[in-house]
């Protein structure tokens, strides 16, 4: 406190030290759930509950001739049946492609697609009312393959163009074909990234009541309160004033609970015909065939390169396999090609992205949505030229930087960016100069980097209003109460929020409340997806905290008769920052502010800018007030005689800005690199066209997810470059750590065994097999003498192959 | 309609007793018959760890656990392990941020206690990551969580070895 005062501000504005910023934080939330007292959608239960299950179909295309429902309402304790036809407003997240029904109304479309729901005593009379429901199908041809989908006459979904095309986007900058044609290098090959699903450990699960003044109530396992919202309104034709969302603490998330989902308005509708709550929970199976995971894409890679490593063309086509319906589809297609642009500096880049429908569950927004996928092409595709030219990969990665205050090739403006940094420091700590390329045979590193947004500047539906609100309101003992929209889904938002309003207010931690993600209650926002909250809600917190700072620490100056310069709010106290024996306690302060101005309560409003996007049609798509920067390193050892991967260590350096809490910053990145070292390894989201479309495996042990003891050390980071866009300079760290793990991981593989794995997962029989074709075209050979190693290991298992 | 049973057990202490349907899991009673609703239901069919509870001081998973085979034994929730402070493991749980959504964090806290109580010595990362390998986390990439059994194992040996057991568990 003594420095505080010599220092004359505390505050972040001068230089000084912050009350709270940048410290290791207790989550505010953490203990209740730790002591079991947190209540969970599913943990909520209300008088007369009902409890709702959904039929699903065992077709992966079909016409619906008709659904008999009378035997299931027969059946003692069932109180409804709902069909599609009960609930025939089409809805979708984007605004253009409203293609779903809460249930189906004419035809199902995937293996799960639900077509009725019952509301029953119990789970067990629901299950066996769904039992009873007879529903006549006539099957349609189902296409699983993207490529089949398209050429089809059969549209699965009504928004198909041309075959099944979901969306096309082709966007071309500089002049690729002549860079190309110029270039010294250039790198051509095909990548498959597979389909995965977010697997968050709570299961989906909704809530409704219908309240004595009609308002409907929906308590959800959402991560977009307010999408949830204006659908269920549509869809159930009630004034939105007549809904109220309240989503209750989150069991994670990962973008698998980001639009609006079939159970939402079941039980909202259920709830309105019997008059009693009713609540449904997934089962894990469901989750599975809900889906909205990642895009399995197919992508073609051409990359120019001169003698120095210089990117000069890029030039990318991808097929991208959306499932049955358009989700986030078209954002996703933009995405794959529009947020690839950085963190390299290149003059000429193409892409033609194509989604497809086909008769599988719908993909949608995985953590890192649209372009964890050609990261990890355009990644491999560096290393191959780094390895083709002779240039160090992380030499070659910095030689291409794209620089601070700068713009992509694709006409995104971008501020900070600490992607150099990121690079020295992975290198530097994973002794990469001494150890990349002279490990012994079966042991390599991997290098890759990223980027990726914090938020975007134009909203999912068009309007003028700002993206983020809060409301803050002081009482007089002494504490705050912090009101926004903003989901928190395990991610620490909410302690966010918290922290940001603790330090500007001179509050403890445990002096604030934030009241979260209830619509009746709280200011709209957007929801927990691409990024935005830290950044957009972030600011809107620190527009309301400092108006309500200003206005005590001018009524405490009053009191004082000193200027209001010399108060400063700190450790629970206003200080006067000239005279160390005056002080009051902040209840105090509050006091004397409420005195002045009565009620303290102030807003904040963020909205992003407008100026930072290319001028072309779909030149919004993607652009950021603001770009985080990772890079990593992956330490692998290779079995050659099973194929086994395994991670050893992984480095993950990463630029947020500015660390608000480092702690969860750090949580964030470790669940990143574990979430992608899952894709790179293991997971596969698969339906079996052989067996008309069912799901390879909707179990957490047949959908294998990695364990304690299959996740490496990993090595947290954090690099600050302080962003003029973010509150303290603060960019995202939820999703863009994830990126680099996968190529990190398809690279160091080829530093261990010299084989290039161009399709995920990774896994023991690919790798294999990869090794095998090596050894009969004695590339090994080649890439022992290039690399002067020893070949004890590789005549070891010579024998085996 | 199954006949209902009425089942006797020590629960978090406490002698209770409870009636349900003899198809019942624990899990099902504890959640649903007694609003326990600490312990989490994550898949349902023994995959994920998220219901895990101690049964006579043994880890195990509620959901695959008929309520039935409880009567007459000792079991426990995470509700169980509240004092008047934070139990060490949640402590340091709580100071590592090593629960993000804390939905699988219930069923890890027990199954480290009764780990750590069954070993009574201080572990090592790969000591406990092999001991909660049945306990899946999709958050955190399980690094915070090693951090906090690790030091929780410490700080439990070293109390165990002092007189004054009663310090300050908030480092």
């Amino acid at each position: 406190m003594g420095d505080f005062r010599k220092r004359g501000d505390g505050r972040d504005e001068a230089g000084g030290p912050h009350w709270l910023l940048g410290r290791a934080h207790r989550k505010i939330d953490a203990a209740e759930r730790m002591r079991g007292m947190v209540r969970y959608t599913d943990d909520l239960a209300l008088p007369n509950m009902l409890h709702g299950k959904i039929k699903r179909s065992p077709h992966p295309h079909a016409r619906i001739v008709a659904i008999d429902t009378e035997a299931a309402l027969a059946m003692p304790g069932v109180y409804a049946v709902v069909t599609g036809r009960d609930m025939p407003i089409p809805y979708g997240i984007i605004p253009w492609t409203p293609d779903e029904n809460a249930l189906c109304v004419d035809k199902v479309c995937h293996v799960g697609d639900g077509v009725a729901a019952v509301a029953a005593i119990d789970e067990d009379t629901a299950i066996a009312a769904c039992d009873a429901i007879a529903v006549e199908y006539a099957p349609l041809p189902a296409y699983f393959d993207p490529d089949q989908a398209l050429a089809a006459d059969l549209a699965i979904n009504p928004y198909a163009k041309k075959g099944n095309l979901s969306k096309h986007v082709k966007l071309e900058f500089g002049a690729v074909d002549e860079q190309l044609a110029a270039a010294e290098l250039v790198i051509e090959d095909d990548y498959f990234f597979e389909g995965t699903n977010h697997a968050a450990i709570e299961p989906h699960c909704a809530l409704a009541s219908v309240e004595a003044s009609g308002v409907l109530t929906v308590w959800s396992a959402t991560q977009v309160s307010h999408y949830l919202h204006r659908a269920l309104a549509r869809v159930l034709e009630l004034p939105e004033h007549r809904v109220r969302v309240i989503q209750p603490p989150l069991g994670g998330a990962f973008g698998g609970k980001s639009e609006p989902f079939d159970l939402e308005f079941c039980v909202a509708k259920l709830a309105m015909l019997t008059g009693r709550p009713v609540k449904i929970l997934y089962t894990r199976e469901e989750v599975f065939y809900s889906h909205r995971g990642r895009h399995p894409m197919k992508m073609r890679y051409r990359a120019g390169f001169n003698r120095d490593g210089a990117i000069m063309a890029v030039d990318a086509e991808t097929t991208i396999d959306g499932g049955a319906y358009s989700s986030f589809g078209l954002v996703t297609t933009y995405y794959s090609g529009q947020l690839l642009c950085a963190p390299y500096a290149f003059p000429a880049y193409r892409f033609d992205s194509t989604r497809v429908y086909t008769n599988k569950p719908a993909c949608g927004p995985k953590r890192g949505h649209g372009s964890v996928q050609p990261r990890f092409a355009m990644e491999c595709q560096l290393d191959k030229a780094a390895a083709a030219l002779g240039i160090d990969p992380i030499e070659l990665r910095r030689r291409n930087a794209l620089g601070a205050d700068s713009a992509t090739v694709n006409e995104f403006a971008v501020g900070s960016n600490g992607f150099l940094e990121c690079l020295a420091r992975v290198e530097e700590r994973s002794d990469w100069r001494q150890r990349y390329g002279q490990l012994a045979y079966g042991h390599g590193l991997g290098v890759a980097g990223s980027t990726y947004i914090s938020g975007t500047n134009y909203c999912i539906y068009p309007n003028d209003m700002p993206q983020a609100a809060v409301q803050i309101t002081l009482d007089r003992s002494g504490r705050a109460r912090v009101f926004t929209g903003a989901n928190d889904i395990g991610q620490g938002s909410s302690t966010m929020l918290a922290v940001i309003t603790a330090e500007e207010l001179g509050l403890d931690l445990s002096d604030v409340r934030v009241v979260a993600a209830d619509s009746d209650l709280c200011p709209i926002d957007l929801g927990a997806y691409s990024s935005r909250i830290t950044l957009m809600v972030g600011n809107a917190c620190l527009a309301a905290a400092r108006a309500l700072r200003e206005r005590v620490c001018a009524a405490v100056a009053r009191a004082w008769e000193v200027a209001p310069e010399r108060v400063g709010l700190r450790a629970r106290q206003a200080l006067d920052r000239d005279d160390p024996a005056r002080a009051m306690s902040l209840a105090e302060a509050f006091v004397c502010a409420e005195s002045e101005h009565g009620l303290l309560t102030a807003v904040g409003n963020y909205d992003t800018p407008k100026d930072r996007h290319g001028s072309y049609r779909g030149g919004t798509i993607g652009a950021s007030p603001a770009y985080s920067f990772t890079a990593h390193v992956a330490e692998v050892v290779v079995d050659a005689e099973t194929g086994v991967v395994t991670v050893e260590q992984v480095w993950v350096a990463h630029d947020c800005g500015k660390a608000l809490s480092p702690r969860i910053v750090e949580g964030q990145m470790e669940g990143s690199v574990y979430m992608g070292l899952a894709e790179a390894l293991m997971e596969q989201h698969l339906v079996d066209p052989a067996h008309g479309g069912v799901h390879a495996g909707p179990s957490l042990l047949d959908y294998r997810i990695p364990t304690f003891i299959d996740t490496p050390e990993i090595h947290s980071l954090i690099v600050e470059h302080p962003d003029a866009q973010g509150p303290y300079g603060a960019k995202e760290a939820g999703e863009g750590p994830l990126h680099p793990i996968i190529p990190a991981i398809a690279n160091a593989i080829y530093d261990a065994v010299g084989v290039r794995m161009n399709a995920t997962p990774f896994s023991p029989p690919r790798v294999l097999a990869a090794i095998e074709a090596q050894r009969s075209d004695d590339a090994a050979d080649r890439a022992l003498a290039r690399r002067g190693r020893g070949s004890s290991a590789l005549d070891d298992s010579q024998g085996v192959a | 309609m199954t006949a209902s049973l009425l089942l006797c057990f020590q629960l978090n202490g406490a002698q209770i007793e409870v009636a349900a349907p003899a198809h019942f899991t624990l899990l099902e009673v504890l959640r649903y018959r007694l609003d326990l609703i600490g312990t989490k239901q994550g898949c349902d069919k023994g995959d994920c760890g998220a219901c895990t509870v101690a049964l006579d001081g043994r880890a195990v998973l509620s959901c695959l656990t008929l309520a039935a085979h409880a009567q007459g034994r000792e079991v426990k929730t995470v509700e169980g392990m509240v004092g008047p402070a934070l139990h060490v493991l949640q402590d340091r749980f709580d100071h590592f941020v090593a629960a993000q959504c804390g939905f699988c964090t219930p069923g890890i806290l027990i199954a480290a206690d009764a780990y750590l109580t069954a070993v009574n010595r201080p572990v090592t990362r790969a000591e406990a990551a092999t001991a909660l390998a049945g306990n899946l986390c999709r958050c955190t990439g399980y690094t915070k969580i090693l951090d906090a059994v690790v030091d929780a194992s410490e700080r439990l040996a070293t109390s165990a070895h002092e007189t004054d057991a009663g310090g300050d568990a908030h480092g």
